[in-house]
């Protein structure tokens, strides 16, 4: 793939933007799982009628929407020299920037940085882009541990989990199944821990505490890279990000390279977009804002890595770049009742959800992730809801297209399903065939017991384990029409006809 | 007005009954109807499932048949949705400028049964009589692709007899997709079984809506279930004038 200088799709073999098997798998294992279905559908409910409501209240909302996707259109328009630009500012101001192709440079950049530095952990504030390359596996096996600080995400760490949710990475989980993970992997947790918030959050605080303030490098991802000065920005709830950000004496920050924005005064658009649409709130606890380095404040050493991994290569689809605007907000998944029954593990990848399902395909190509686009109703729901307006299941359209194409190209013989779609159009593109076609489903007649269809042979038996089928009528509409509007085919109503 | 009838594949084939309720609804307006009959189907199932360009014949035969109607109108919110949001796009993205600016011109002269009664002749009264208890689920692409809002509500509440009960949830999606049914079917089930408890929850004789494809879905399960409520179509509602019916 690589050759020409052609943008290059996200790696096989690291990270976490592949599942090990498709999301209709998946999804039926993830079904199965009450407590999950319970978990999700109380948790995305919550949040849903929270954002609902903080969000009716303000007056210019879709103004505010239009403006947070005219800058990320500008910003990826302009991205080659925005890069170039926020480099030298950081660089300027006592900063380090280096530049990573894919997940395997990213992590050989960050390991190589914190051997340098002769410690054998770090903290880290809650990030996507070191999920998605892996970064966590990749310093494990260089002997280096690194130590989830955000709530949700120690908890996944140390339930030897996966994520399942952009901004609540457990949110598959409940009160009680977090208090026996606690018991279980913190040693010395009081053994009278309750599963109440006050209290898990409290042994949380106290288990993290000390690795704040022993730990030498911290690692972090970034919401927003502003070009203009050279400030990098961390949207965090807890004050964790806060502690990683300022104790450490190095500070190596991954972030993705569609996370630049042009000007310092972009931030008054997103930040009143994201906290809203995030977690439902009307303004962001801790919001952190870091430029370069200065002597006797905060770590005196700052690395900023530029993450690529596929992000070039989406950013070349015209159709599919959209997807780059993405502030991982998470109001999709929220309102996304895909994801509200499955969660997110179903999706394989870092990214779950309607925004998962467009932007993981486009990262790793769409071979890789050819079940996401099909897992959703295109309800449209999560379209209403982005805070940047990303048109998603108008993509979601468009990579099931680029799919079918890619294996239209790569197949001697049409799949099952091709030849059937090659019918149906072949049928209904003639009003002939298309009135013979209907007689003969006539014979679906024979199929009915007591008015209904119960069962019906592969592949329609997919609708019937779970829905009946309506038996065919006796007469179709057009049948019915030349019947009672007589005359040819075409002839008018004449009853009733008074205008 | 002389209205062309864009009756939709699947009430083509599987329910000629709202399509028949149409024309009665129209015609009982004072409206004239037409049938194109070269109109086949609008090709959504082909470009939802990525095969654009099997969906090519079919958008050309539809703006063909289309192309000289004044006011198409189809009982379909999920079918509207397509000649309005899909045509011209799947057409452009095909190279073909002319059918897509064709697709575009008929697209913009497209309505959904609701969005015509209400928006475009101004009714909601529309004389019917109904004495069944009702609930109304929004189909995704009517509330979202089309924004039809309350306008099929309007015209319910007007209906004479009608005990009209608000759906718990109503604006989740049933699950049905298209081929996501299918290629998804236990998520789909799924969804199913949340849209089938919030109907339940009312107690409704009658779940209808403005897209057959939906109802297919909602009354495939409920029929599997042997519930005691059937789906109806909001055409067949609108058209009904008789108390026994």
């Amino acid at each position: 793939m690589t050759f020409l200088g052609m943008p290059v799709h996200a790696p096989r073999g690291v990270g976490n933007l592949r599942g090990d098997e498709s999301f209709p798998a998946a999804a039926r294992t993830a079904l199965g799982n009450a407590q999950l279905r319970s978990n999700m559908g109380r948790a995305t409910a919550t949040i849903r009628a929270k954002r609902a409501a903080v969000v009716a209240e303000v007056p210019d909302w879709e103004e505010l929407r239009e403006a947070g996707r005219g800058v990320k259109i500008a910003a990826m328009a302009d991205l080659d020299r925005l890069l170039v630009q926020l480099e030298e500012r950081v660089t300027a101001q006592g900063g380090i920037v280096h530049w990573a192709r894919d997940a395997n440079d990213a992590n050989a950049i960050v390991t190589e940085l914190v051997r340098a530095t002769g410690s054998d952990e770090v903290v880290k504030v809650k990030s996507m882009a070191t999920q998605e390359i892996g970064l966590n596996e990749a310093l494990e096996a260089a002997g280096i541990a690194a130590i989830e600080t955000d709530l949700a995400e120690l908890i996944v760490q140390l339930g030897h989990d996966k994520p399942s949710h952009i901004l609540v990475p457990a949110i598959h989980r409940n009160r009680a199944e977090i208090r026996e993970i606690f018991l279980r992997e913190m040693p010395d947790v009081d053994r009278s821990l309750t599963d109440e918030p006050r209290v898990l959050a409290m042994a949380a605080r106290t288990h993290l505490r000390r690795k704040f303030l022993t730990a030498r490098v911290a690692v972090s991802g970034a919401n927003f890279g502003i070009a203009e000065t050279g400030t990098l920005s961390v949207v965090e709830s807890e004050g964790n990000g806060r502690m990683c950000l300022t104790l450490p004496e190095t500070l190596i920050t991954v972030m993705g390279i569609e996370k630049v924005v042009p000007t310092w005064q972009d931030m008054e658009i997103y930040l009143q977009l994201l906290a809203r649409s995030a977690t439902g709130e009307r303004m962001n606890p801790y919001t952190s804002f870091w430029t370069g380095v200065h002597p006797g404040d905060g770590p005196q050493a700052f690395h900023l890595v530029l993450l690529d991994n596929g992000r070039t290569a989406t950013l070349a689809d015209p159709a599919g770049r959209d997807a780059l605007h993405c502030i991982r907000c998470s109001a999709c998944l929220n309102v996304c009742p895909v994801y509200e029954r499955t969660g997110g593990h179903a999706y394989g990848s870092v990214y779950p959800g309607p925004i998962g399902a467009v932007l993981s395909p486009q990262l790793t190509g769409i071979e890789d992730n050819a079940s996401l686009p099909y897992a959703s109703t295109l309800c449209g729901a999560c379209y209403d809801v982005c805070p940047v307006k990303i048109d998603i299941p108008q993509m979601l359209v468009h990579l099931r297209a680029k799919h079918v194409e890619t294996v239209r190209a790569d197949r001697r013989t049409p799949t099952p399903e091709a030849v059937a779609m090659r019918t149906a159009g072949w049928l209904m593109s003639s009003p002939r065939r298309w009135r013979l076609a209907q007689r003969l489903s006539r014979a679906g007649r024979l199929f009915a017991r007591g008015g209904r269809i119960r069962r019906m042979p592969p592949p329609l038996s997919a609708w019937t384990r779970s829905r009946d089928l309506p038996v065919p009528p006796a007469e179709t509409f057009r049948e019915w029409w030349v019947r009672t509007h007589s005359g040819s085919d075409s002839a008018d109503s004449g009853k009733g006809g008074t205008q | 007005m002389r209205v062309a009838l864009f009756v939709t594949c699947l009430a083509d084939s599987l329910y000629p009954s709202v399509g028949t309720a149409t024309v009665q609804l129209l015609e009982r307006l004072g409206h004239q109807v037409v049938f194109p009959p070269e109109q086949t189907c609008c090709g959504q199932m082909h470009i939802n499932t990525g095969y654009q360009r099997e969906a090519m014949p079919l958008i050309r035969r539809h703006v063909t048949a289309f192309e000289d109607a004044d006011a198409i109108v189809a009982p379909s919110g999920s079918c509207v949705g397509c000649a309005r949001h899909q045509h011209a796009l799947v057409a452009r993205r095909a190279g073909d400028d002319t059918l897509a600016d064709a697709a575009a011109a008929v697209a913009s002269r497209t309505y959904e049964l609701s969005e015509f009664l209400v928006d475009v002749l101004g009714v909601e009264d529309v004389g019917a009589t109904y004495p069944h208890r009702v609930t109304y689920h929004p189909t995704c692409h009517s509330l979202r692709l089309l924004n039809v809002g309350d306008k099929p509500l309007q015209l319910l509440r007007r209906v004479r007899g009608i005990d009209l009960v608000e759906l718990p949830d109503a604006e989740q999606c049933c699950g049905f997709g298209g081929t996501f049914a299918m290629k998804n079917s236990d998520t789909s089930a799924a969804m199913l079984a949340d849209k089938m408890r919030a109907i339940a929850a009312t107690r409704a004789d009658v779940c209808t809506a403005g897209d057959s494809s939906c109802l297919m879905h909602i009354g495939g399960g409920m029929s599997r279930l042997r519930t005691a409520t059937r789906t109806v179509h909001l055409a067949e509602i609108l058209a009904c004038t008789a108390p026994a019916s």
